[in-house]
């Protein structure tokens, strides 16, 4: 027989305004595993954790029920409350009586607090069955694999190995710069760009904690958080690494999927890359590609493929409104005589000093700005005839243009979805690598151990791809910084008794955290792969496989509370 | 009828009239519109003030068809507020002069009825000249 306290939070009125706190003290209270039950204003409070701590020792508590909002909130402010005062923390469990209770049910408070009972009710028989359990303590390799040489990459790895640990870099071309390498210039400050470049490529090279691999692939990873083994396509020897940052970038859309615009169909229609590429040279780099004649009239198409999920992307590549202001700016340095067009939906230049730099191409450069999509580009006499609409004022416009470019999407690295399945790293419906939260968690990947840096993660401009390659880097710094990595303990478990080893766990886990021993032929968790899913728990036919804390016993108890068996 | 558009046009001899007349950059317009929405006569015109600008920056010559540039009062709401300085109403002077001197009169004098010429000020008769004929 346990002795658990339950603990009723009012959170101000959040709670209180619905739920009848004291009646469910009351009820909860003739439990017969309860040996106190309480309430309090706020229970995540100083006083409050006090009160918790106190009463553990007070009425000789073996196990505590906090009722207040969800456990994302506060069950580890309660699980340290409660270690603290001597207790095992994995027998402390949340009931979530606000965000599932009091919110949810504000007009119906009756059926509220009889639900917040039920609730609280299933977890004080959770806490009766669980274990005392203790968290696990990893090793941690200090050294990081960063796959990709772009900016991204470069940038990743001189942080971590300015920090003193090793690093490898792998990068699938045979030489580093990434697409920066392909760039004329950057917005904001042309010229500076190459020179930029060079120096990082040099320090990389240079750096005596970087070793670079160019030519080459990782093929396969084993291994967990700190104790990676991976294999390069230009290793005989696995690389044992503890943390992974995957920069792999970004490729071009291709041409042949824009149609209406003559992709690679009319000569002198090209995509932004190129045009760099002819920007490189300056005015002698500008001849058509169709006849090599300085081009007079430029017109650019912003969002050519993007925000189009019927026939292209349905997303927008961030960078291209201030890459076509750049290139247009340009154009118009080494071709004064010219004109340029731009056609746009809407013009994105968030940033520091970016829209200043729009306006400017407007106002000093005369660059015509025409609001809507082009419908079609065709050949012309000598030269592609661009129609396009002019929604500001109503009119659908003509454009005899000399060369088209194409703002096309930025598209996530071929080889992303194929590393994305050897890292176990989710990628989205794009194909670009799942951070672990959109907003707090933008540098993590979903699995432990491998970050994210650049346009691997989603579209984004050079500074903001420093900013993530530099925010990566401190992640795995901050591994490295530690002895040891805690790891939950309330992961999957074998009963060796019931296991068969026929191997349904190890087809049912996604994260490759299940296997069959060679030796003593029963099945095998490793609790460090292990994300507490229970896919093997569902798949198991004998019921060997448990997770802790969670076990059948447990849900099946909580089941029969609430309906009332 | 699709507007044809070019450099010939859009940095062409209309605009430049436009820009020297009025000494505004057509191009620092980045069409918000805030003209538009503030204008208290934009009721009787059939283009918006933002549109007459913007047919100017087109290179668009039929904006001088338009009956917005001899609505617009020169009350200078619009650029009080325009957020890129840009002074409309002497676009609008400037597109009236360049459709004067084409030979359009907006005023006829002798169809003016007796009563209103007794009864209003002869300051804005001599102003009616000036801004409505050749």
């Amino acid at each position: 027989m346990s002795r658990i306290g339950v603990f009723i939070c009012h959170c101000g009125i959040n709670i209180a305004g619905t739920v009848d706190v004291e009646r469910v003290a009351e009820e909860i209270g003739q439990h017969p595993q309860v040996a106190y039950a309480t309430t309090y204003s706020y229970m995540c409070s100083d006083p409050g954790q006090q009160l918790v701590r106190e009463s553990i020792a007070e009425y000789d508590l073996d196990g505590v029920v906090v009722a207040a909002c969800s456990p994302a909130m506060h069950e580890a402010t309660f699980r340290r409350a409660v270690a603290a005062a001597g207790l095992n923390p994995y027998r402390c469990e949340i009931a979530n009586i606000r965000e599932q209770c009091s919110w949810v049910h504000e007009h119906e408070p009756g059926r509220a607090t009889q639900k917040a009972v039920e609730t609280t009710r299933t977890c004080v028989e959770k806490v009766a069955w669980d274990e005392a359990l203790e968290p696990f303590h990893l090793s941690v390799i200090k050294r990081a694999l960063v796959i990709g040489g772009g900016i991204a990459g470069m940038q990743a790895a001189l942080d971590v190995a300015n920090a003193g640990f090793p690093v490898v870099l792998v990068e699938r071309e045979g030489r580093l710069g990434g697409k920066m390498a392909a760039l004329s210039g950057t917005y904001l400050n042309f010229s500076a760009a190459p020179g930029l470049l060079e120096r990082k490529v040099e320090q990389v090279l240079d750096h005596p904690h970087i070793e670079v691999l160019a030519g080459a692939q990782v093929t396969e990873v084993e291994g967990y958080v700190g104790n990676f083994a991976v294999r390069v396509s230009a290793l005989a020897d696995p690389l044992e690494v503890g943390a992974i940052v995957v920069a792999t970038g970004w490729d071009p859309y291709p041409l042949s999927r824009l149609p209406e615009y003559g992709g690679s169909e009319l000569a002198d229609v090209v995509d932004g890359l190129t045009f760099e590429g002819m920007l490189q040279e300056g005015r002698a780099g500008l001849g058509r590609p169709s006849d090599g004649r300085t081009p007079r009239e430029v017109v650019f198409i912003q969002c050519a493929g993007s925000r189009d999920p019927e026939r292209g992307v349905p997303y927008c590549s961030k960078v291209c409104c201030m890459v076509v202001a750049k290139q247009a700016i340009m154009f118009k340095e080494y071709v004064p005589e010219g004109q340029a067009y731009v056609f746009y939906i809407d013009i994105r230049s968030a940033g520091k000093g970016y829209d200043e730099y729009v306006q400017r191409a407007m106002e000093d450069h005369d660059i015509l700005y025409l609001r809507g999509k082009v419908s079609k580009v065709f050949r012309g006499r000598d030269q592609v005839i661009v129609w396009g609409v002019d929604t500001l004022s109503g009119q659908p416009v003509e454009v005899a243009a000399d060369l088209v470019v194409l703002a096309t999407p930025m598209l996530p690295s071929r080889q992303a979805v194929t590393l994305g399945q050897t890292l176990r790293a989710a990628v989205d419906q794009s194909g670009f690598f799942s951070e672990a939260h959109p907003k707090l968690r933008p540098v993590e990947s979903l699995t432990a151990g491998v970050f994210l840096a650049g346009v691997a993660q989603g579209p984004k401009d050079i500074p903001e791809t420093v900013s993530q390659a530099s925010g990566a880097a401190a992640k795995v710094l901050q591994m490295f910084s530690q002895e040891v990595l805690i790891q939950e303990p309330t992961v999957a478990c074998v009963i060796e008794q019931f296991c068969s080893a026929c191997g349904a766990c190890v087809e049912a886990c996604p994260y490759g955290a299940r296997a069959i021993h060679p030796l003593w032929h029963i099945a095998t968790v490793n609790a460090a792969l292990c994300q507490s899913c229970g896919a093997c728990v569902t798949a198991c036919p004998n019921k060997a496989c448990q997770i802790h804390n969670w076990t059948p016993k447990q849900i099946l108890t909580m089941a029969d509370v609430l309906v009332g068996v | 009828m699709r507007v044809q558009i070019s450099i010939d046009k859009v940095r062409g001899p209309f605009v430049r009239q436009v820009e020297e007349i009025s000494g505004q950059g057509l191009l620092d317009c980045n069409q918000c519109g805030k003209c538009s929405a503030g204008c208290p006569v934009v009721a009787a015109m059939d283009l918006l003030p933002s549109q007459v600008i913007r047919m100017a920056q087109l290179g668009m010559e039929e904006v001088l068809e338009s009956n917005t540039i001899w609505i617009c009062a020169s009350c200078l709401t619009c650029v009080t507020r325009c957020p890129k300085g840009v002074d409309l109403p002497r676009l609008m002077e400037a597109l009236r002069q360049i459709s004067l001197r084409q030979g359009v009169a907006e005023l006829d004098l002798g169809a003016l009825p007796p009563e209103l010429t007794k009864e209003v000020p002869q300051l804005a008769i001599v102003g009616g000249f000036r801004k409505y004929i050749k």
